[in-house]
């Protein structure tokens, strides 16, 4: 019984993420400016991965496998929103303007 | 029920090798090859459980390392590149 209360939620957790990681995707083609762009790929990085590693960890059980997805998610929260930023500030550095909303307030 | 995730990751990659050749300035590549990378790595490891290896996730664990310190030493490349022309007679280094 606790078994397949365990799988259905690392299901349900693994759809989660890979709903996230194709919403980040699709919001990485669509959005118009590149400051847009790069939300999208970091949500897409951090959350759907997050969620994604949650779901591998709740297979994997009480082993050294889940030791390793913790370390990998913990890797995760750090190198990625860190990349992002030094992405934004590489390309405000090369005068890259975000596009502002020009319309009156 | 993993091939369902590894398809959803599949279309990403798909998705973001779009927008690397689309994208109009040089950081949107950056940002696509970044965003490529951590989807390999979660396909990686979704694969080492598909096919229950648990060695994928070694792999995995140093990709995720090498993807992030790829992307910076690219922006690297593209600061100094970037100060070097607009100082003429700098040194490239801050």
């Amino acid at each position: 019984m606790m078994d397949t209360v365990l799988d259905v939620l690392s299901w349900i957790f693994l759809l989660g993420g890979a709903i996230f990681l194709l919403v980040g995707a699709i919001g990485a083609l669509r959005f118009p400016d590149f400051y847009t762009r790069l939300h999208a790929v970091s949500v897409c990085d951090t959350m759907g991965a997050g969620l994604v590693l949650v779901g591998l960890m709740l297979q994997g059980g009480l082993s050294l496998v889940t030791v390793k997805l913790l370390l990998m998610f913990y890797f995760m929260m750090f190198t990625g929103p860190t990349a992002v930023h030094a992405l934004a500030e590489a390309a405000m550095q090369s005068k890259l303007k975000p596009v502002v909303d020009e319309r009156e307030p | 029920m993993y091939i369902a995730v590894t398809i959803a990751i599949l279309i990403a990659i798909a998705l973001g090798l779009v927008r690397a050749f689309r994208g109009p300035t040089l950081y949107d590549r950056i940002m696509a090859g970044n965003m490529i990378g951590t989807l390999t790595v979660l396909m990686v490891a979704v694969l080492g459980f598909m096919t229950g290896r648990p060695e994928f996730l070694d792999i995995a664990l140093v990709y995720v390392l090498i993807s992030f310190v790829s992307t910076i030493a690219v922006l690297r490349v593209y600061i100094i590149r970037g100060t070097m022309d607009s100082s003429s007679t700098g040194s490239g280094k801050e």
